[in-house]
């Protein structure tokens, strides 16, 4: 508790630069995912190539990905883009099945509704089908926020600074409250991502929580 | 930057003695395989049990909820408070390899559960209306009818275990994460990024590997290949028919 009581800004500063590591990849993640998952699911054919394509990609850890990037893009290896590309990666590995599959979920019956009522194509996936794909799609964002915030910590490795440093530093100079502080920062910025997400879940499926039936 | 990548691949003092890629790599594979395991011998009995009985499911989202924990902070806490108590050159090591397996459990835990979970209602009533007792029940039906959701844990615990290895090298462990950490320490970068480069062949490889080796052990009832001209075809469930609940297990270090 002394340390924190000493350090707690660095902590907070260091706690935005890992929200911002962790949470820019899932927006673009997201962003990039909704069309691969879209076409996963419109082309039978190309969901075995999109799932498998992605989920290999998932299997690069994270340290040998960092280190990676700079060959793939040009950066510098202490470029923190190099982290933002290499989550974005991992959030549509994970997101891309989840999307198809909430996407797949969606009945044949409430499509066909939806067509003879005039939606058609674009209008149709966002108006209709996303929409009610939300509850499943939120649940796969909500591993891959948890699952970011954990991985990020690694980059501290590389050299880009987040709440991993405290991890790295405490664990370095042997500072047991460091270390401490660094492992709940970790879990408590997880756990309020995921708030958030749950939050906004709510916020975007009012009919689940119609009652009987009636509104 | 490629060139001097290359010479580090062909420098022939890489490829032989104990720094060498093929110790590096059996290093890695061993540690791997000792940690899935042992990490089996505890998660698949025990998600065997919480999916036949029912009881003790907050065991699964236990595991499940320990994903936030950074793996970095888990190994640094174990080393330095688990360490001491282990006397000589162990220290490092067998504290490593304890989080190792603590964080292959998650993924073999909850497959092995929802597996046994998502077994059809009506194959239990009819494997118990032909008389079979609960334990025959539970390995001729429940568990082959689990077994592709048991593999899908046993996969994410292997890379969990892959990646989580590599990161333990800052922390004394040998295998390959020792290139990237040493390469980071030394500014050294091709020696970092063929570390990496030997990480990611490896694990992609050992994916493949047992995505091939679960599709020849799977039941093919269950896969749907079987059900192509057979007189089952009416069992064959579509895309659009799946409930569209995904399990996903994947965790990642």
């Amino acid at each position: 508790m002394d340390w924190l009581s000493q350090n707690w800004r660095t902590v907070i500063d260091l706690a935005g630069a890992h929200l911002y590591l962790a949470g820019v990849p899932l927006v673009i993640g997201l962003v990039v995912s909704v069309p691969l998952g879209w076409a996963a699911k419109r082309w039978n054919r190309s969901y075995p190539a999109i799932i498998t394509t992605t989920g290999l990609l998932y299997t690069i850890p994270s340290l040998a990905l960092f280190v990676i990037m700079p060959l793939l893009i040009g950066t510098q290896i202490l470029d923190p883009a190099n982290v933002v590309i290499a989550m974005t990666i991992y959030t549509v590995a994970l997101l891309v099945r989840t999307v198809a599959d909430g996407l797949k979920a969606v009945p044949d019956h409430v499509e066909q509704a939806a067509t003879a009522m005039g939606y058609g194509g674009a209008r149709r996936l966002f108006g209709v089908e996303l929409p009610l794909a939300v509850p499943v799609i939120a649940s796969g964002l909500r591993v891959a926020a948890v699952s970011n915030v954990s991985i990020v910590s690694v980059a501290s490795l590389i050299g880009v600074a987040q709440l991993g440093d405290l991890l790295v530093d405490g664990f370095n100079r042997v500072i047991a409250g460091e270390l401490v502080t660094g492992i709940l920062a970790t879990v408590a910025l997880a756990l309020a991502l995921d708030a958030v997400i749950v939050v906004g879940t709510r916020a975007l499926t009012p009919w689940t929580r119609v009652v009987g039936g009636r509104p | 930057m490629i060139p001097s990548l290359l010479a580090w691949f062909t420098d022939p003092a890489n490829w032989s003695g104990p720094d060498g890629i093929p110790t590096r790599v059996l290093e890695h594979l061993v540690y791997t395989g000792v940690t899935v395991l042992v990490a089996a011998a505890i998660a698949i009995p025990l998600g065997l049990w919480v999916g036949h009985t029912g009881r003790a499911r907050w065991l699964v989202s236990l595991a499940n909820s320990a994903r936030a924990v950074p793996t970095l902070g888990l190994l640094f806490a174990a080393v330095l408070w688990v360490g001491p108590l282990i006397p000589g050159s162990l220290a490092f090591t067998l504290p490593s390899i304890a989080v190792l397996v603590l964080l292959a459990i998650p993924p073999l835990l909850a497959g092995t559960y929802a597996g046994i979970e998502a077994v059809d209602p009506a194959a239990r009533d009819a494997a118990a209306g032909v008389g079979m007792r609960g334990r025959q029940v539970l390995w001729q039906v429940e568990v082959p009818n689990a077994l592709p959701l048991i593999l899908s844990g046993t996969r994410s615990a292997v890379l969990q275990v892959v990646a989580t290895a590599t990161i333990a090298a800052y922390v004394g462990l040998g295998g390959l994460g020792r290139y990237l950490i040493d390469g980071l320490a030394l500014a050294d970068y091709p020696q970092t990024a063929g570390g990496a480069i030997l990480v990611a062949v490896l694990a992609v490889a050992l994916e493949g590997l047992l995505a091939l080796l679960q599709r020849r052990v799977v039941s093919p009832g269950l896969t749907g290949r079987a059900a192509a001209g057979s007189r089952n075809d009416d069992d064959a469930r579509a895309p659009e028919e799946s409930d569209g609940t995904t399990v996903d297990l994947r965790t990642h270090a």
